[in-house]
């Protein structure tokens, strides 16, 4: 289905984008299985339809958002983003959505409201991966309130033109381009303002090898591998050498400032 | 126990050449799926795990000859073991040269770091060696030149096969999925344990 949107001027790249097939079918979203190939394989019978939203926690007006309300909300824009994976590879993505900011002050944000958690679906009878052990299910993870505000911090219902395919994150997700890509969570139900920090997925069960931050940075390593560069998906062929990898993903000209005087590699 | 029926040298090396086709079937499946757009998105990661995967299996099988020829009784059989062993070559070769091409470009500088940082790629690369010594004196002339120490130099690919094991078991620590490591780890186990308690089987015989 189709998903008209208004091209975001200010959010294009001159990088080529990514064949649809490749951001389609070279997925990680581990309620479906570890392989790539899994989500595009068995996401389609994932139920999007109802689909709502609970925005709760530190907010003036909590309330559960059905997904005509949402994608209402704000006028569709297109904008192209670099999606960096911390396993070294990339894509540049056309994706359809409007800054997560519109809804987060919709709800009205307290004064106590310093994080965004969002946690995704989960549907045992679909979803095979749930039953690894890999992960802390339900699927969370976290940002801090100024990043959620970002601009470019992006609630997105669709790709290339077209609503979310399941294995990307149908029908509701984020889309956090400075950061790796796990920390854009899938096929959101929840979305909790909180106080505290919370606790994503993945620093719960490897706090060692994923922090709360995960901001794109070629000079922090993982401790198993160096990120200075990465293979950009679907471009050229055996022979082309991998890139370097960009400060915040190339968006440090907007996020820099966010994390002034902190120091990044022990924030990682 | 001498079988008049045993299988003769000259009939297990006329199976060779199809034993040959069998070890080339992972070259095959590759150029058939890079013809079918089979590679997935990824094809430089797609080649590199896929003959890593393919180097095991080889070396397991090669491993599996002793074990399978003793308990069929069919001394014969060690005739295809050379064939085997020299596939798991071939495939952790492709590994490797995948590694330090796609990875590295070919940078020494930054293949040395990675070894140096990575303890998985380290323990590739002392598998590799190994496997490299061992292909170099494969041959019938280094057999007969080495003597007695060509037996005690070719165990060290127990020693090899355990590196093997840590370095697929450290990669995939990162996301706790070890389900295939698993696998591939307690049929290597199970063909060293098979060598240890024959060694012990012998100790006691002789000693009685």
């Amino acid at each position: 289905r189709d998903l008209p949107a208004q091209v975001n001027r200010d959010y294009l790249l001159m990088d080529a984008t990514t064949p649809e097939k490749d951001v389609t079918s070279y997925n990680n979203f581990y309620e479906f299985g570890l392989d790539k190939s899994d989500p595009s394989r068995y996401a389609g019978k994932m139920v999007t339809d109802p689909w709502s939203v609970r925005v709760e926690g530190e907010v003036g007006k909590p309330g559960t958002f059905g997904l005509e309300e949402l994608l209402a909300l704000e006028p569709m824009q297109e904008r192209v983003y670099r999606l960096r994976c911390v396993e070294g590879w990339s894509m540049v993505i056309p994706w359809v959505g409007y800054s997560l900011a519109s809804l987060l002050k919709k709800v009205e944000p307290t004064g106590n409201a310093k994080y965004v958690e969002f946690v995704t679906d989960m549907q045992p009878d679909v979803m095979p991966g749930l039953r690894s052990r890999v992960l802390e299910w339900p699927y969370r993870e976290a940002l801090r309130m100024d990043e959620a505000m970002h601009p470019l911090t992006l609630l997105t219902f669709g790709l290339y033109g077209k609503v979310l395919p399941n294995q990307n994150g149908a029908p509701v997700r984020l889309v956090v381009p400075w950061k790796y890509g796990f920390k854009s969570a899938k096929s959101i139900v929840a979305i909790r303002v909180t106080e505290q920090q919370p606790t994503p997925s993945w620093v719960a069960v490897a706090p060692q090898e994923y922090g709360f931050y995960a901001n794109v940075n070629p000079e922090v390593r993982h401790p198993r591998w160096s990120q200075a560069t990465e293979r950009r998906i679907g471009e050229g062929g055996f022979f082309t050498p991998r890139r370097p990898t960009l400060m915040f993903n190339g968006y440090a000209d907007q996020v820099a400032s966010l994390y002034s005087g902190m120091d990044l590699a022990k924030n990682y | 126990m001498i079988r008049s029926n045993r299988l003769s040298a000259n009939q297990v090396d006329a199976w060779k050449p199809w034993l040959l086709v069998v070890c080339g079937y992972p070259v095959i499946r590759w150029l058939y799926l890079g013809w079918t757009d089979g590679l997935t998105a990824n094809p430089v990661e797609f080649l590199t795990r896929s003959s890593g995967t393919w180097a095991l299996v080889a070396l397991l099988l090669t491993l599996a000859v002793t074990p399978v020829q003793v308990a069929l009784g069919e001394p014969a059989l060690v005739r295809l073991r050379r064939m085997l062993g020299l596939t798991a070559f071939f495939y952790a070769t492709l590994h490797m040269l995948s590694w330090a091409g796609w990875e590295h470009a070919f940078g020494l500088s930054g293949m040395w770091n990675d070894i140096l940082e990575r303890p998985f790629v380290a323990f590739g690369s002392v598998a590799f060696l190994i496997f490299t010594i061992l292909a170099a004196t494969s041959n019938q002339w280094a057999m007969k030149r080495l003597n007695k120490r060509w037996k005690s130099l070719h165990q060290w690919i127990y020693g090899a096969t355990l590196a093997i094991i840590l370095h697929y078991w450290l990669h995939k620590a990162g996301k706790n999925d070890y389900a295939d490591v698993m696998v591939y780890g307690a049929i290597a186990v199970a063909l060293l344990a098979w060598r240890v308690l024959r060694k012990i089987q012998y100790r006691r015989r002789s000693q009685a």
